[in-house]
């Protein structure tokens, strides 16, 4: 993950390398834990029963067998399926959980890459797996597919807005794009002349905060947001015709999305990967110590917790969203209220 | 004065929270079945016993039976007169009564149509075979399970006891 600090005696190839290592574990972590923790056991609990049990310890090993059952099954194509569409659909769907992990810093030198427009390409990206869902509801050839596909299309275009709007406060206050330099910015900050706590955006930016984690519940397509999947009325929606290690890709891809924005959001908004300088007496990036690279990873490996535990109780609570009402939430209430958010942070901006 | 009302969002959350907290402290609804077994209620409808004696294979339960999963064999046996001087009785010998489980669906009419309490509500439940034949089971076997059968209640008060006086 650290391949920045080893950059200077390492080859070009095992610096590859170890990026690659880097963002498996970064993208497949929080994709474990989350299903482990939160799908199996969270769910369970809130309907008085205790989840797998048989398998490991706590049924902590249930993850690798149900890996080994997918892996197992026939790989299945739809008759009049468009097979090349219907092969690269999954993997569209994960390139951008991937992509979207490479702008993530996880501490003061362990990022994949120090992006300077980090926030602009982190939504630009968070839109490519719309395509992928698109791509599979089409290909499937069938209607429920399509439908599932179309809704999902409507939806996450619908919710990319309020999320694109939410985050814009966060860059106004911070003055930068650099998802590195949010984090500096925000525990290098001071509320009112004291600095015990830095400056969370949590606080500042809590309208901001609650748009970005609805919107993110609607693009990873949890319920309450989960028209297109929705397994009553369409049978899964896009992921319908999938089966074997096509559908392992888009659960993955799911949960590992759920997880990387849970970073992206504990960047934004909870400070990062980092404890408020004032701590430890730095004032800047370069006071850091070094050993922050293993305690930063850890620290936001935390956070991620907490937020993905937030969005996975709202799944497990509340019924779904019908289409109209879905739209009508996204258009009429999220969109104005984080313009107005938009609007008051640019004059408290300019005033203080 | 009344209460502030909670929104029902988050009296939604307070619910599956609380559910959470309960499991965690106090242990789930549910039971690690095959480490664990529960004791079914006294008159559970787990499976249906025979009690041979009774049986006069007069075929009414083969006949209510909706799956017809019931078969019954019998023939007719002469047996020592009552009284000394008469004649020989006829009795009904059973052959063969057996219940393919595979079918049956548990309604239990056969229990409610039999007149001479013959059949009966056991709350024996394993008993899964790894072959769906297997599940076809003799009168033996319907006979182990009246082991378990339960007591049949008291009559009330002042209720008219049927039979012989």
């Amino acid at each position: 993950m650290n391949a920045a600090v080893l950059s200077a005696d390492l080859a070009y190839w095992a610096q590859s390398l170890l990026r690659v290592l880097g963002g498996l574990v970064a993208v497949l972590l929080p994709a474990g834990t989350i299903v482990y923790l939160f799908l199996f056991k969270m769910m369970s609990f809130m309907q008085s029963r205790l989840g797998p049990m048989e398998a490991g310890p706590y049924g902590s090993m249930q993850l690798f067998a149900e890996v080994g059952k997918w892996l197992q099954k026939e790989d299945i194509y739809p008759a009049r399926a468009d097979r090349f569409l219907f092969k690269i659909a999954p993997l569209i769907v994960l390139a951008s959980t991937f992509l979207l992990v490479v702008v993530v810093p996880f501490g003061p030198d362990a990022w994949f890459t120090d992006f300077e427009a980090g926030v602009f390409y982190m939504l630009a990206v968070s839109s490519v797996s719309v395509l992928g869902i698109l791509i599979a509801g089409w290909s499937s050839a069938n209607k429920y597919s399509l439908l599932g596909g179309l809704r999902a299309a409507g939806q996450l275009i619908a919710y990319e807005l309020p999320m694109v709007l939410a985050v814009v406060g966060v860059v106004i206050q911070a003055g930068t794009m650099n998802m590195q330099g949010i984090v500096v910015a925000q525990n290098a900050g001071s509320m009112f002349g004291w600095d015990g706590l830095g400056n969370p955006y949590v606080l500042t930016q809590f309208v901001g905060f609650v748009i970005f984690m609805i919107a993110v519940q609607a693009e990873l397509t949890q319920t309450p947001f989960d028209m297109p999947i929705a397994e009553s009325e369409l049978v899964s929606g896009y992921m319908t015709e999938y089966s074997g290690f096509r559908f392992l890709i888009f659960f993955i891809g799911e949960f590992a999305t759920a997880g990387v924005f849970s970073m992206i959001a504990s960047v934004l908004f909870l400070g990062g990967w980092a404890v408020p300088f004032s701590w430890f007496g730095w004032t800047n990036l370069n006071d850091i110590d070094n050993w922050m690279n293993v305690a930063g990873p850890l620290i936001l490996f935390t956070k991620m917790v907490v937020l993905s535990f937030i969005i996975m109780w709202v799944r497990f609570s509340f019924p779904r969203f019908r289409e109209d009402q879905l739209q009508r939430f996204a258009w009429k209430v999220l969109i104005p209220v984080s313009l107005v958010n938009i609007m008051l942070t640019a004059i408290f901006k300019v005033a203080f | 004065m009344a209460k502030p009302k909670v929104p029902g969002l988050f009296k939604g959350l307070g619910v599956t929270f609380g559910t959470l907290m309960r499991t965690a402290t106090e242990g789930s609804n549910t039971i690690q079945y095959p480490h664990e077994k529960e004791t079914p209620p006294v008159r559970a409808r787990g499976v249906i016993a025979l009690h041979e004696g009774n049986c006069t294979s007069c075929m009414l339960c083969a006949r209510s039976c909706p799956d017809w999963c019931i078969y019954i064999e019998g023939h007719k046996e002469l047996a020592p007169p009552r009284r000394a001087g008469g004649s020989p009785r006829k009795v009904n010998k059973l052959d063969r009564f057996d219940i393919d489980y595979a079918l049956c669906m548990y309604c239990g009419i056969c229990v409610e149509v039999c007149p001479f309490d013959a059949l009966f509500w056991s709350p024996e439940y394993e008993y899964s075979e790894p072959r769906i034949a297997d599940l076809l089971h003799d009168k033996s076997k319907l006979g182990e399970w009246m082991e378990t059968v339960p007591e049949a209640p008291e009559l009330e008060a002042g209720a008219d006891k049927k039979g012989k006086k």
